[in-house]
């Protein structure tokens, strides 16, 4: 799904201190697959998500995604491949708006606007249809059980229930990729054992997983398939 | 709808509600804004309203005035002139007219007086305006007394009050027989205020007031269009002086909603970055602030327009009246007509909403290109 | 100068403009400059960042631009009543030789800067930032043509003089100023009627070409650009005399008036805007071969065309409807 190769990213290049989060990495994500990359805070896994989910841009390096689909801006066929490293930040959008879903750590919810209103977010600049939007994003908050909570304000939720409503924002637009960032850090362990029940439901469903945790409960998993282990920048330990 | 369509109408929708959701922050903004607007309006809208009244003011008067000067001054003159002056080829008419000034030191007014040659109106009688019937408090019937040259009052009858119609050129009026107003001003037979001359083709009346000015070097003919155009200069002028004026005001604005703009609150620019991070493009976020501005700027120059309406035309522009009235050639009591045009909007639009645009376009620019990233790292 | 709150109005918008356009040259040759998309480095990231910052900046410029445009009509409209002899914003625009020359300079921007951003929208379809070096040579042309119109303006504005009464004379300003009352005559409708109708059958058959068998796109533009010519020229020879119903009257500007219905603006905006969409089809045709572009670009044209065309099409429309109900005969 997702091939990387030599990715270099540096912060402040040029300046008197610049600092490479990600040096030269190279790696394999399989489709249909989760993986974990782990190690400690400051290790370049969030630089390394970034990257990978069309946040940013390598300063160097490249990286293949597969497995796309069909979209009109970039003129795909379904299923095409593209490397995706200097892509204007319009593709690179429209690419992360379709393939990929992120469950930030600190969950970014908009405050002040209802749970409904949070899930369709990703959707407005693409123009579609606020009916069949809202339809679905009814449709994913039931099945995280929320439907009591589609029109409070996200102010008022517990830890938990804000991190579905997150969960349901990623899932809106039907992304292939999930990119979980220290999904668990705000859980306690009943609540991360949910969690990560819920990654297996999506990787039933055929859904491409990337989590970036430094818990025992994530990268322990039994559904864990492959654990990347980074420190520095680099990878120090993996397939 | 058409997805582009619908992308704007999301993004617009979206942009209200994040206005109301920092309802506090925002109505600092639009009510400077709106006071800005306010002001520059309500001076746009009184000009415009002041020239208007003084087109209308003339549209009675005659094409052309000949006066003489004696010394570099108005002086009456000769009544015999007029024949000479009828004799010009393309005049069609001239009537001498007889009128001035008079104070009324009871009510502190200054009136005009003037002659008519309508038979209607007796010896010893007046028509007076509807501004001099509210001052002195007299109606038909009553007698007024005007003081003459030597200091003497003399009596009059009211004989009729000008109608409501003509309250415009007509409120500080008193109408008499040409011989009264002789004996009141002990003017001599034979001499008249001005001469009003009339051309049977208007174009030509140029040519008519070189040919007099050749024939009697000691008069000024002054045309009505000559008039209507040094008024139109001189509102002009006025208002353009008090814009550059308050020029300065304009700017300490632009100021304020510059800053505004470049110190985004943390939670904006929080906000901006949880969009970008969640797949909205830098054009996205450029549009979201283009509605915010765009409804900010709506909203304040439709409330500064309309209060700047009521205060000029309901409360006759208390405000600053004095800096622009403030001469004699018009009158003191009457209530502006509303009067409004898309020109004026227009240049009120350039004045105002321009400069707010300019000044947060790079703020706007900074704030949308956060990096998406941001959010992650924060 | 006259201090007329609607000349500190278009000296505050061509100030604006100019600066918004100046900044936005200066980022465009920075840009150009330092460009490289092969490169992920944060200098890079920062100029296609600052590309979102050049087209707010002259999207921006062009809508006052435009509007000031009118604007400077309307002004100078407004202003007749101060010189002698001027009848409309024929004579205020005469009352110095900087008047019509500033007119021009701002349609010039206009309809350049309209086809800037087709350009970069053009830009904006294909990944690799197909047309970034046409598209910021281009506008380092705008920026100087802006600041010439700047000047113009100044000095067309900041010399008018408005003949007021003074104390000591009355009349006779008008000897020696009955220039400014010489109505624009133009030329004869003779000639002007059939190269009308022969330069838009001309646009309509370019149009047709260009549509079905995707040729002569640079002869189509040319052609728009011809038609907005010879409109204008027609107007001011013999359409507007039925609007008008005057066999007299040939002021172009009139139209934007209350008196008729401000007919002007649908004329002219749909004047400028097919003018603008046809200069762009041809402007966008020497990229056709750009790889990125490959499929985007026929697209984008043929739309320009046909908005060009219908533009066009209302244009003869709304003028030909005038010319049949109009009482006049010519």
């Amino acid at each position: 799904m997702i091939q990387l190769a030599q990715v270099v990213k540096t912060y402040q290049a040029g300046l008197a201190t610049p600092f490479t989060a990600v040096d030269g990495v190279s790696l394999d994500i399989p489709a249909g697959k989760l993986t974990v990359l782990k190690g400690p805070s400051g290790s370049g896994k969030t630089t390394l998500l970034t990257l990978i989910g069309c946040m940013a841009r390598p300063t160097s390096g490249r990286i293949h995604l597969h497995g796309l689909p069909a979209g009109t801006l970039l003129q795909l066929a379904e299923g095409d491949s593209l490397e995706i490293t200097s892509l204007p930040e319009r593709f690179l959008t429209a690419i992360r708006r379709r393939t990929f879903g992120f469950i930030f750590q600190q969950f970014n919810l908009v405050r002040g606007i209802s749970v409904l209103e949070n899930v369709m977010l990703p959707t407005y600049p693409t123009g579609e249809d606020r009916r069949f939007v809202e339809a679905r994003a009814i449709e994913r908050l039931e099945g995280l059980g929320l439907s009591r909570h589609l029109h409070a304000s996200v102010d008022r939720l517990s830890g938990g229930e804000a991190q579905r409503v997150a969960i349901a924002r990623a899932l809106i637009n039907d992304p292939a990729v999930v990119i979980a960032d220290e999904p668990t850090a705000h859980l306690d362990s009943r609540l991360s054992e949910e969690f990560m029940d819920l990654m297996g439901q999506f990787k039933a469903a055929g859904r491409t997983l990337l989590i970036a945790s430094h818990d025992p409960i994530v990268y322990g998993s039994p559904l864990a398939d492959a654990v990347v282990e980074m420190r520095d920048g680099r990878i120090v330990a993996g397939p | 709808m058409r997805p582009p369509v619908q992308r704007y109408r999301n993004i617009l929708d979206f942009a209200l509600s994040s206005l109301l959701r920092r309802k506090g922050r925002n109505l600092a903004l639009i009510c400077v804004y709106t006071l800005v607007v306010f002001v520059l309006a309500s001076l746009v809208f009184f000009v415009q309203a002041l020239k208007r009244e003084a087109r209308e003011l003339l549209v009675h008067a005659p094409d052309m005035v000949v006066q003489r000067m004696v010394a570099g001054r108005h002086d009456p003159m000769p009544a015999a002139q007029a024949e000479a002056i009828r004799a010009i080829r393309g005049v069609e008419e001239v009537q001498p007219r007889l009128w001035g000034y008079y104070y009324d030191p009871v009510y502190g007014g200054n009136l005009t007086l003037m002659a008519t040659s309508d038979t209607a109106l007796a010896a010893d009688s007046v028509w007076i305006g509807q501004g001099v019937a509210r001052t002195m408090r007299v109606q038909e019937g009553d007698m007024i007394s005007l003081r003459g040259y030597a200091g003497l009052p003399t009596l009059f009858t009211v004989q009729k009050v000008l109608p409501e119609a003509s309250e415009l050129v007509s409120s500080d009026l008193i109408l008499m027989s040409p011989r009264d107003v002789r004996s009141l001003f002990n003017l001599p037979e034979g001499l008249a205020t001005d001469l009003a001359v009339t051309a049977g083709n208007p174009r030509e009346l140029p040519t008519i007031a070189a040919k007099i000015v050749e024939r009697f070097p000691d008069t000024r003919p002054i045309l009505k269009s000559e008039i209507l155009r040094t008024y139109e200069a001189i509102f002009d002028w006025r208002g353009g002086l008090m814009v550059v004026v308050f020029a300065s005001a304009v700017l300490s604005f632009i100021i304020f909603a510059w800053d505004k703009a470049t110190g985004l609150s943390a939670e904006e620019r929080k906000e901006i970055g949880i969009l970008k991070s969640i797949g909205w493009e830098s054009a996205d976020v450029l549009l979201l602030k283009f509605w915010e501005g765009a409804v900010v700027s709506l909203t304040a120059f439709l409330g500064g327009v309309l209060l700047a309406y009521a205060h000029v035309f309901f409360f006759s522009a208390t405000l600053f009246e004095h800096a622009l009235k403030g001469w004699s050639v018009l009158f003191p009591r009457y209530r502006l007509v509303p009067a409004l045009d898309g020109y004026q909007l227009t240049v009120l639009f350039f004045l105002t909403v321009l400069p707010y645009t300019a000044a947060t376009l790079v703020p706007i620019w900074r704030a949308a290109t956060v990096d998406p990233d941001a959010a992650m790292r924060s | 100068m006259i201090q007329h709150p609607g000349i500190l109005a278009l000296l505050l918008a061509s100030g604006l403009v100019s600066l918004l356009l100046a900044a936005a040259g200066w980022q465009g040759f920075r840009i150009l400059r330092g460009w490289n998309l092969q490169s992920g480095s944060d200098a890079q990231l920062d100029l296609e960042r600052r590309t979102y910052l050049v087209s707010t900046l002259v999207a921006n410029a062009l809508v006052i631009q435009i509007l000031s445009l009118f604007l400077f009509i309307f002004t100078a409209d407004s202003l007749h009543t101060q010189f002698v002899g001027a009848m409309c914003a024929a004579g205020s625009l005469a009352a110095n030789p900087f008047g019509y020359p500033t007119l021009l300079a701002k349609l010039a921007t206009c309809l350049l800067a309209g086809v800037w951003l087709i350009l970069h929208r053009a830009d904006t379809q294909g990944r690799d930032y197909p047309l970034i070096r046409p598209k910021y040579a281009l506008l380092l042309v705008l920026v100087p043509l802006v600041l010439a119109e700047t000047w113009l303006q100044w000095r067309y504005l900041s010399g008018l003089k408005a003949d007021v009464l003074t104390s000591c004379c009355g009349s006779l300003f008008g000897q020696g100023r009955q220039g400014l009352a010489a109505e624009l005559a133009g030329l004869p409708p003779r000639i002007m009627q059939p190269v009308f109708w022969i330069t838009f059958g001309a646009l309509m058959a370019a149009g047709a070409l260009l549509l079905r068998a995707r040729r002569g796109a640079v002869a189509f533009s040319l052609l728009s650009l011809a038609f907005l010519l010879v409109s204008v020229a027609s107007l001011i020879s013999f359409f507007c005399l039925y609007i008008y119903e005057l066999p007299t009257h040939h002021c172009p500007f009139c139209l934007l008036q209350r008196e008729y219905g401000f007919v002007g603006y649908p004329i002219y905006g749909t004047l400028l805007g097919g003018a603008i969409a046809g200069l762009g089809v041809g402007v966008l045709s020497p990229f056709r071969a750009r790889k990125s572009l490959a499929e985007a670009l026929p697209r984008m044209q043929a739309r320009l065309a046909w908005s060009a065309l219908i533009l066009a099409g209302i244009f003869t429309l709304m003028v030909g409807i005038w010319m049949i109900l109009s009482p006049l005969k010519l």
